[in-house]
């Protein structure tokens, strides 16, 4: 069984959380992430050039780099976080230029070795899936795929065609961490893509608090909060950890309940 | 070089690729909108009325055609400096003249067409130096259609009267804080902007960048440049010219000049790049200093790092300061149809001077790269040969870059 398989196997929504890499102390802050109660990570490859994201993310990925985040620098913490953590599933996130610079097979490898089990790239929608898709799949790495509130139902086939992982459900049309869509526009999005996959489907896009995020629970399988979290880097620096786990906690404990308190 | 299509003239294919190059690399939202666009697109093409109205706005206006001027002046000053026999003839492709001072304004009478076809209400763009931000404005006025500009904060703190501009046409000017603050970011933050909008707005896209279809229809609609010039060389001197040469930032006016003529194999054709302070320092080359990559919706050459991360542009000319090119070019560089040359802010600033001394026409900093090209070359061909050069954009948008350049207090 995969690691995907079993964290989604398991009778509660998953708390999907987002970091920048080489933003902060990274190896503690993923760690915190875990400690809190996190189930899958997903690990932000800082880019020059974020296109899909809100002011927090972009801010994050300008402090990686300016620190020097180089690309070598994410697949060794993903490694060393595969050691530490052998069971929690580990998502790279990031833009297309990064991904496949050296080419697609190349990264699809380094995925493999660092123990990355799925790649979500922002610019690269199914009509461009031969850029990295054959790599990643012949890797044994899921390219886990996105839908949209602009995402019909004509489109949705291809989309979920040769998709990984989960269905990854971006609630508005927008960036990441600014508005966030109205509790009844994703249910009825959630219950349509469930009805089209086998896929776990987890949905995100500005959900910043505890109460948010126990709302979408209550129908997906899993719940992404990225930029609430990267914004308490931005404010402790590299002491981010302490308060990076109490807040996933908080994240964590609302959504693992959601579908109880909802019984 | 093997497998040389029949045609230069057919791409994009249907999913949008020139070779490697271009395709869709954007954001799940906006691919169902990039798919509608294009088929409004073809429906457009098909339409004649389209056409009429198209045709209509260039010559009524924009002005078209724009002159073919033979530059007598500068091929005489060229011809003294060649040997016995040599000094091509230079004519001067006239998109100066047009309406806002820059072939600009040729796609966004077409674009701002499609939009009302699609029944968009806002429109957007992007703007480096303020010349695509001022003719977009210009079109959103005379359609009435609310414009919001998205110009890096670098770029508007120096081009304060092109913002001035804007502001007095209509439009809101949104000064980018993102990133290096210039036009790649002012790229971004229009594309964030138009994910959250993309029920309403309609992105006017500058150059024939961006995700397929855009340089495809930035293309078509710019191609007046060398369907004229086609007619005016014939007229002229009876026959096509030996050699075509354009500026190339993201490389619309050179597409536009370059297209109508890429099937004739006598036409050789030149696209000059912005080498800034030199190929070994600060440039804006994407194809002589870059790789192919993927930005901004489609795969081209770059300017990049050993990881991918984008590295800053640099030229004289802020229209030339992007760090890609369109995919189009890409290809044509990669199958050798179009050689493309550097030009240094040195190079390009002297003869900016001497264009504007010898006929009179102040180029704007981006054409005058083209005129440093033609000057290299001209004296290397025979007096017999004839060569066009897009003088692309008049240059008193630029009197304050070449007065700080030379040293002179305005």
């Amino acid at each position: 069984m995969t690691r995907f398989a079993a964290t989604f196997a398991k009778p509660r929504p998953a708390l999907v959380a987002f970091i920048t890499a080489g933003d902060g102390d990274t190896a503690a802050n993923l760690d915190a992430l875990v400690a809190g109660g996190a189930d899958v990570i997903e690990l932000g490859m800082p880019f020059t050039d974020p296109m899909a994201d809100g002011p927090a993310i972009q801010a994050a990925n300008l402090r990686a780099l300016g620190k020097g985040t180089t690309t070598a620098d994410i697949f060794a913490h993903a490694a060393a976080f595969r050691t530490r953590h052998p069971d929690t599933p580990l998502v790279l996130m990031g833009y297309a230029n990064p991904m496949t610079i050296r080419g697609a097979d190349w990264f699809a490898a380094e995925c493999a070795k660092a123990g990355v089990d799925g790649v979500i790239c922002v610019d690269i929608p199914s009509e461009e899936d031969a850029e990295l898709g054959p790599s990643l799949r012949a890797a044994g790495v899921a390219p886990i795929r996105l839908a949209t509130p602009t995402t019909d139902a004509a489109r949705l086939p291809d989309v979920l065609n040769g998709a990984g992982g989960f269905l990854y459900y971006v609630s508005v049309a927008g960036i990441t961490g600014l508005q966030q869509a109205a509790q009844a526009s994703i249910e009825e999005a959630v219950t349509r893509l469930k009805a089209a996959t086998d896929l776990p489907v987890a949905v995100g896009f500005g959900v910043r608090t505890p109460e948010q995020a126990a709302a979408i629970a209550k129908v997906a399988d899993g719940v992404v909060v990225g930029s609430a979290l990267v914004e308490i880097i931005a404010g402790h620096g590299e002491a981010a950890a302490a308060p990076l786990e109490a807040f996933t906690r908080t994240l964590a404990d609302a959504i693992h309940g959601a579908k109880e308190n909802a019984a | 070089m093997t497998d040389l299509p029949n045609s230069f003239r057919t791409g994009p294919d249907e999913r949008g690729h020139f070779g490697a190059f271009g395709g869709r690399y954007v954001a799940e939202t906006l691919m169902p909108l990039i798919l509608d666009l294009e088929r409004e697109y073809r429906a457009a093409q098909a339409d004649p009325a389209f056409k009429a109205e198209f045709d209509h706005l260039l010559e009524h206006y924009v002005g078209r055609p724009s002159p073919l001027w033979l530059a007598e002046r500068l091929t005489a000053d060229l011809c003294a400096s060649a040997n016995e026999g040599f000094g091509a003839k230079i004519y001067l492709k006239r998109e100066d003249l047009n309406h806002t001072g820059a072939h600009k304004i040729n796609n966004c009478i077409g674009q701002i067409l499609l939009a009302r076809r699609m029944g968009k209400t806002r429109i957007i763009a992007e703007t480096g130096a303020g010349q695509h931000g001022v003719a977009t404005a210009t079109v959103a006025a005379l359609f009435g259609l609310p414009c919001t500009i998205f110009m890096g904060a670098v770029d508007v703190a120096r081009q304060q009267p092109n913002v001035f501009r804007m502001k007095l046409l209509g439009a809101e000017v949104i000064a980018v804080e993102s990133g290096a603050k210039t036009l790649k970011d002012a790229m971004n933050e229009a594309l964030r902007h138009w994910v959250a909008n993309v029920h309403d707005t309609f992105y006017i896209i500058g150059t024939v960048a961006g995700p397929h279809p855009y340089p495809e229809l930035v293309r078509g609609f710019q191609s007046v440049i060398g369907n004229e010039a086609r007619e005016q060389i014939l007229r002229a001197e009876g026959r096509l010219p030996d050699m075509l040469i354009a500026p190339v930032g993201g490389g619309s006016n050179a597409i536009g000049l370059f297209h109508p003529f890429l099937d004739d194999a006598g036409v050789e054709i030149v696209g000059v790049e912005a080498a800034g302070e030199g190929l070994d320092r600060r440039h804006a080359a994407s194809l002589a200093g870059g790789r192919p990559g993927i930005l901004h919706g489609n795969k081209t050459y770059l300017l990049q790092d050993e990881d991918g991360q984008i590295t800053e542009a640099h030229s004289i000319s802020a229209g030339l300061d992007y760090p890609g090119i369109g995919p189009e070019h890409s290809w044509l560089h990669d199958i050798g149809r179009v050689r493309y040359e550097p030009v240094t802010d040195a190079e390009a600033l002297a003869s900016f001077q001497k264009l504007t001394r010898l006929e009179g026409i102040i180029p704007a900093l981006e054409s005058a790269h083209a005129i440093a090209a033609a000057e290299r070359i001209a004296p290397t061909l025979g007096k017999d040969k004839v060569i066009i050069v897009n003088c692309s954009g008049r240059g008193d948008k630029d009197i304050f870059t070449v007065a700080d350049a030379l040293g002179v207090e305005l």
